[in-house]
């Protein structure tokens, strides 16, 4: 990032757009003076906090980060909360006046030696806030507070930062692909440019009017601007997957018992519902990862003269009849390049040399991974890494897909080409399962729903 | 009123509500002086009296057997090896390999569990009331250590469960893409390295955040839950220094007392 001029007043609302690369991350690291030292990098030019320079802001300025659990620094709310001001050597009885009063703004109803480890990750984002808010800072910055959160989590997070806002009327910037959840908190757009400096700025519905369609093409979120549901032949085969009676739960306890569904050829099933009820466990469970508690998964048309159950099918022979990708690509990667990576999964199901090369080559190329094969997974972009691990699981061209979260966190272009991708499988015969919490991906791709709730099943 | 909301409701025993650094200072005491002999009427001694006064706290006899069951394999293991090769002397009871179990391989055997006993059970029991918060509010505000290097230890350990859910999630992810039926070593080598890679991660990630919110500055911290150390605490470290004072002295009026081992 580099030639930046920026002038922004105290009381403003700004959202911070620009594509991936260009640089909204370090700025907002840099106002927060958490940017590193020499070591880290070259520093040019100026930059004022209140007239100061931003090397250490001292708790006029607040950040909260993206990740809920790299975020929670103690193990009791209150003391969590009370740690920013501990560290600006505020005195006792003022820092638990404060300490309550933040946890107030954000609205967490929680008593002050309430377990951290046990909040849902909305709760843990606005314990970052209070723990922020908490130092009084003038200006509060926010680096992708919600991208890892169900839908009622953003909405949680969203209406505390706008309440403590309206109280506080502290400066704040946000960055965030997704426009809508923000545009009416904030009042000012800042578009950053790759290649350094200012795209566009000014009042957030003009910007977003004038730029819509080319912070769209780079990965933005804009309001009315959803990309394009493909166009699917929907031609529903035999059934290849059914489950009856089933419970399903890690360790010994189930977390739901009675599941029956099936799935055929082809088809698309999304399996929705709130945080903590059960989704990733049911899909382990269907992918052959995990044993079922009760009852059974019935996978006999995808057998091959194995046993009906994918829990008794060995791992190699698990990678050419279900695929699975995790909802964090990192779990699953272990090469250390991106070619090694997608050679696991044929190299594992023995397939011919040649044959392989040539599927790992067009995959790669139907993913955009092919001038990244040198690369290490884990020095990926988010995007990236998305792509990455639907690869390793699709370059054995298994006919059961099964995908926790696919679209998590990621920007509007890299959900088009995935929602595209998914479309293309679905018509070739490939059954898709997907854990989501996303309208949008359900709208496009899910032939049916299937959505857990805490009390009762519900399939429609 | 601070202390109270900060504390909630954790008390189980009378030794809960004692400073962690008194628990840390008494386990010290006993520990260091009765590793001085190696005999076994100080140990028993000590052992005894150690039991009679978690009674008095009322620590809970299960709870107590519970945790101490680690120390107490342990004595046993040790006590089997010092009995089967440890110092000859005296009638041999049983020969086989290169194992000699004699009267004085015995006796020294039973001292050896006693000690074990009489130094472990004390530490577990102090220990196992130790709230992590606590005890880095003690040493930061008692011992005067640096915060620094007290709070960032404090926040190193939460990150311990995630590292379980992240290793179990590494495990399944093996599994998915076709590597978990061979090579186990190779497999759990590369597993260990990823945790690794996801800890270092982890880790940088927390100290950005513990750094944003004011850690690490030039400002004098404040303390927002009170450590104390008063009466209660000096209470303890007498009763450490009084049952390992009578453990010796019985011991040297016995004339079982031997300094270090010596004969």
């Amino acid at each position: 990032m580099h030639g930046l001029d920026l002038r922004i007043d105290p009381g403003e609302r700004v959202l911070l757009l620009g594509a991936s690369g260009a640089g909204k991350s370090t700025l907002v690291h840099a106002l927060a003076g958490v940017l590193g030292g020499e070591d880290d990098g070259d520093e040019h030019g100026r930059l004022l906090v209140a007239g100061e320079p931003a090397i250490r802001p001292r708790g006029r300025v607040g950040l909260v980060l993206q990740d809920p659990d790299s975020q929670v620094v103690l193990s009791r709310v209150g003391d969590d909360v009370a740690f920013g001001c501990e560290n600006l050597g505020v005195p006792r009885e003022e820092t638990w006046r404060r300490v309550r009063h933040a946890l107030d703004a954000v609205g967490l109803d929680l008593r002050l030696d309430h377990p951290t480890g046990s909040l849902s990750g909305g709760q843990k984002q606005r314990l970052a806030l209070a723990g922020v808010l908490a130092m009084q800072p003038g200006l509060l910055l926010l680096d992708e507070p919600t991208a890892n959160l169900d839908p009622a989590g953003v909405r949680e997070v969203r209406d505390a930062v706008a309440s403590v806002l309206d109280e506080s009327g502290a400066t704040f910037i946000v960055i965030e692909h997704r426009v809508d959840v923000w545009l009416d908190v904030i009042d000012r757009v800042i578009v950053l440019e790759p290649a350094g400096g200012v795209l566009a700025d000014g009042p957030a519905r003009e910007v977003l009017e004038r730029q819509g369609e080319q912070l769209a093409a780079s990965g933005v979120w804009v309001p009315g601007r959803t990309p394009p549901s493909p166009n699917r032949s929907r031609v529903a085969g035999g059934g290849i997957l059914s489950t009856t009676g089933l419970s399903v739960g890690r360790g010994r306890a189930a977390i739901q018992q009675g599941v029956g569904l099936e799935l055929r050829a082809g088809r698309s099933l999304a399996i929705t519902g709130p945080n903590g009820v059960g989704k990733t466990t049911l899909g382990l469970t269907l992918a052959g990862l995990i044993p079922p508690l009760a009852g059974s998964v019935d996978a006999a048309p995808l057998a091959r003269g194995l046993s009906p159950s994918p829990i008794a099918w060995r791992s190699r022979e698990l990678v050419t009849r279900i695929g699975s990708v995790f909802q964090d690509p990192e779990h699953q990667f272990v090469a250390p390049t991106v070619r090694d990576e997608l050679g696991v999964g044929p190299q594992a199901a023995k397939m011919p040399e040649v044959a392989a090369g040539r599927r790992i080559d067009e995959v790669a190329a139907r993913l955009r991974l092919t001038r990244l094969m040198d690369a290490n997974p884990f020095t990926l972009s988010g995007g990236e890494k998305r792509r990455l691990s639907v690869a390793t699981a699709l370059v054995t061209a298994p006919p059961l897909m099964v995908l926790d979260e696919p679209t998590f966190g990621q920007d509007s272009r890299t959900w088009a080409e995935l929602v595209a991708l998914l479309a293309e499988l679905l018509d070739t015969g490939t059954s898709i399962v997907s854990i989501t919490h996303d309208a949008a991906f359900i709208d496009a791709i899910a032939d049916s729903t299937f959505e857990l709730s805490k009390t009762a099943l519900v399939t429609s | 009123m601070t202390a109270a909301i900060a504390g909630g409701v954790r008390r189980v025993s009378r030794l809960d509500a004692i400073n962690p650094v008194a628990k840390l200072a008494t386990a010290v005491i006993v520990g260091a002086v009765l590793l001085l002999s190696l005999d076994a009427l100080s140990a028993s001694v000590a052992l005894v009296l150690e039991l009679a006064l978690f009674a008095l706290a009322r620590v809970d006899p299960r709870r107590l057997l519970l945790r101490s069951s680690v120390i107490l394999v342990a004595a046993l293991l040790a006590g089997m090896t010092v009995a089967f090769y440890g110092r000859a002397s005296g009638a041999v009871r049983l020969e086989f390999l290169f194992a000699h179990v004699t009267d004085g391989s015995l006796a020294l055997a039973g001292a050896t569990v006693l000690r074990i006993l009489a130094i472990g059970v004390p530490a577990v029991i102090l220990f196992m009331s130790i709230d992590p918060t606590d005890l880095a509010d003690g040493l930061g505000q008692i011992l005067h250590l640096p915060s620094r290097f007290v709070l960032g230890g404090l926040a190193a350990l939460r990150l311990i469960d995630l590292f379980a859910d992240d290793w179990r999630s590494l495990e399944l992810a093996r599994r998915a893409r076709g590597i978990a039926d061979r090579g186990r070593a190779r497999r759990l080598a590369g597993m260990s390295f990823a945790l690794l890679v996801l800890s270092l991660r982890r880790g940088s990630k927390l100290a950005t955040a513990m750094e944003a919110r004011g850690f690490g500055g030039s400002t004098r911290r404040s303390w927002a839950r009170p450590s104390r150390f008063g009466a209660g605490e000096w209470v303890l470290i007498a009763v450490g220094v009084a049952v390992v004072t009578i453990a010796t002295t019985s011991a040297v009026a016995a004339g079982t007392w031997r300094f270090l081992g010596a004969a």
